[in-house]
């Protein structure tokens, strides 16, 4: 019991890095927008947060940055792919290229060194070991709903859907297509960013070269398997979560595989979660995603 | 104005602006990482184009780049995004080491032959996995095959840290020498290898097979419209798996032919990006193989140079991903004429 309630205390600690970067793409997607980039963004976000909660002693300092730098990276691509018509798929890769690059050069003079934390707080009782947190875990559980509610309960997530179906005709009911795209794009970047800093100045306190490990991709995942839901990317999270957790312990314990093929869990229970419940998502998913919007004439 | 230089003249023009444009920003990059950009322009085309040694190796780095191009190009042809000649990179590498290693007693050209055929067999099954996966129309091949650029180094990690690391040298996790008939003959006094010829043949097949065989003509009929394909009995679910498998059989081959000309032994650190810069050139070249040709001599120039810059100006290595990211944003952000889609 005691080693099931470790597990799922861990569970919730590694599925909030995750959760910010789905959420962030659910919402980009549902104006029509694909982003191979979030992977770029986590690391962005990652090794800019370590390097200021490192020279500030301040890890929220961090967190602002690193919102910021996934902001603007952010911008960029919504600017590609709405005003240049780029291809969503190229533009995404070319952040991907850019997030791993910079990080690494970026995160170059903190490679094994410690920052300062995000401080915990338990959940229970103030005595319990298991179930702390830091606040953007506790965040991270608040924002999935409040996203949901945004988007299908609100007149402005209602718009924000109408252009992931179709722009022109919410071009023609006066959304402005690239505006909303914009602000989607803005709101992706800052998740996944926080995520990926959440990985470095929340969970493991250090900063390493390409520590996300596939992450962003992974998100990417969890949204189809979300079907554009907030509430579903909770569960997709958590699995995730738990996969990792897992890994870990059985690691910890010792048991004598080795631990490239333990590594090997969450990428095989990702695409093993595509095969069952991305099938057919077709008809779910928003009509004008990855294409590109020339404009009504 | 001769006619030639009429119809030539606004490409031209075009590819100057960008390549200024590259340079500008990637120097205005380096001011800002506190290095001198008209040194580090000079030292990088001293050291890689002027001298014969630095030319020469810059053509022995355009072996796996024509490869994984054309693993990227041929899916491209049928309308698929392979981002996965990585995976299919190491996978090839893996199974054709297993040949280089399991296989005694076989004359040089027969072990050659055999273990190519083994590296293109790993790449192929690796790039089927996503190609089935899409045929079928269960998942998009986008994911599946960057998510199987995770598993592929993990896997070749398990083999390498494992049953099949060299007992001799117990510090370095790799696996013991290939045996000479193993090794790919390579040009007196260069690295220069059978790798390189084996990219220009494959690329040679591709152009021709591409724009002047029947299958070709498939193949852009599946990559057009692939509705329409289906209506004219073309088999577009066979053409996707078999895409996806030839381009990972070719991302494989990279593979093995970079471990044994270059390295001798399989290691993890075999690849510094060769798949994702495969992508790129795709995406400059846009499948045309003349395209393919340029622009794998230009990447690979960018890749040399970022090992100039890593020893002159001692930037990390991951400056060249931030230079190619670079590339990419400013090809992507040039404007098209009105209904092109990139």
């Amino acid at each position: 019991m005691s080693w099931f309630l470790s597990w799922l205390s861990g569970a919730i600690l590694y599925a909030a890095p995750i959760l910010y970067p789905t959420l962030g793409e659910v919402v980009e997607q549902r104006t029509g927008m694909v982003n191979l980039g979030l992977e770029g963004l986590m690391l962005l976000g990652a090794s800019v947060s370590f390097a200021v909660s490192y020279i500030t002693k301040n890890p929220w300092l961090g967190i602002l940055a690193a919102m910021a730098t996934g902001l603007a990276a952010n911008l960029v691509y919504a600017w590609l792919v709405v005003h240049r018509n780029a291809s969503q798929l190229a533009a995404g890769l070319a952040l991907m290229f850019f997030g791993i690059g910079m990080s690494a050069l970026l995160g170059k003079p903190y490679v094994g060194q410690m920052a300062a934390y995000l401080p915990k707080y338990p959940l229970l009782g103030s005595q319990s070991l298991i179930f702390r947190y830091d606040l953007l875990v506790f965040l991270a559980f608040f924002l999935a709903p409040l996203v949901w509610f945004f988007l299908f309960r609100t007149r402005w997530g209602l718009k924000l859907r109408a252009v992931g179906e179709s722009p022109a005709i919410a071009y023609a009911a006066g959304v402005s297509p690239g505006l909303v795209r914009y602000l989607a794009a803005a709101f992706a970047g800052i998740c996944a960013a926080v995520g990926g800093a959440h990985l470095s100045i929340g969970i493991t306190g250090t900063w390493s070269e390409g520590m996300t490990a596939g992450r962003g991709f992974i998100a990417i995942a969890l949204v189809i398997f979300s079907r554009w839901n907030p509430l579903r990317a909770i569960v997709g999270a958590l699995v995730f979560g738990g996969a990792v957790v897992l890994q870990l312990q059985l690691q910890a314990q010792g048991i004598g595989v080795s631990a490239f093929l333990m590594d090997m869990i969450p990428y095989v229970l990702t695409v093993l979660v595509l095969l069952v419940w991305g099938r057919g998502v077709r008809h779910v998913a928003p009509a004008s995603l990855g294409r590109v919007y020339f404009g009504t004439e | 104005m001769p006619n030639f230089l009429r119809r030539w003249k606004w490409p031209a023009l075009r590819l100057i602006v960008t390549v200024v444009v590259i340079l500008g920003v990637f120097g205005l990059f380096l001011l800002l990482m506190g290095k001198d950009p008209i040194k580090a322009y000079r030292d990088t085309f001293t050291s890689n184009v002027l001298n014969p040694r630095g030319l020469s190796e810059l053509v022995v780095r355009m072996a796996p780049l024509l490869l994984t191009a054309l693993a990227v190009a041929i899916p491209f042809r049928v309308g698929l995004i392979n981002v996965g000649a990585e995976g299919q990179f190491m996978l090839g590498a893996l199974l054709g080491s297993w040949a280089a290693l399991n296989v005694q007693g076989l004359p040089q050209p027969l072990h050659l032959l055999l273990l190519i055929l083994a590296g293109m067999v790993g790449g192929a099954l690796w790039g089927a996995i996503p190609g089935l996966l899409r045929a079928l129309g269960w998942i998009n091949e986008t994911i599946t095959t960057l998510l199987l650029n995770y598993l592929a180094p993990l896997i070749v990690g398990y083999f390498v840290f494992g049953p099949w690391r060299a007992p001799e040298l117990a510090m370095y996790p790799q696996t013991p020498e290939f045996p000479p008939t193993a090794r790919f003959p390579s040009i007196a006094g260069t690295r220069l290898h059978l790798g390189f010829f084996l990219g220009l043949f494959f690329l040679a097949i591709y152009a021709y097979l591409i724009s002047r065989s029947r299958w070709g003509l498939e193949m852009r009929a599946v990559g057009g419209n692939p509705e329409a394909a289906r209506r004219l009995g073309i088999p577009v679910e066979r053409w996707i798996l078999v895409a996806m498998m030839v381009g990972g059989a070719l991302a494989g081959l990279a593979g093995i032919a970079e471990v044994a000309a270059i390295h001798g032994r399989l290691k993890m650190a075999i690849s510094p990006g060769y798949g994702f810069m495969g992508f790129l050139i795709n995406w400059l070249a846009f499948a045309n193989p003349v395209g393919i040709l340029i622009m794998s001599f230009l990447v690979a120039f960018i890749a040399s140079s970022g090992f100039t810059l890593q020893i002159t100006q001692r930037l990390p290595y991951a400056a060249v991903n931030v230079l190619m990211a670079l590339i990419l944003f400013t090809v992507l952000a040039k404007p098209l004429a009105k209904g092109v889609q990139r």
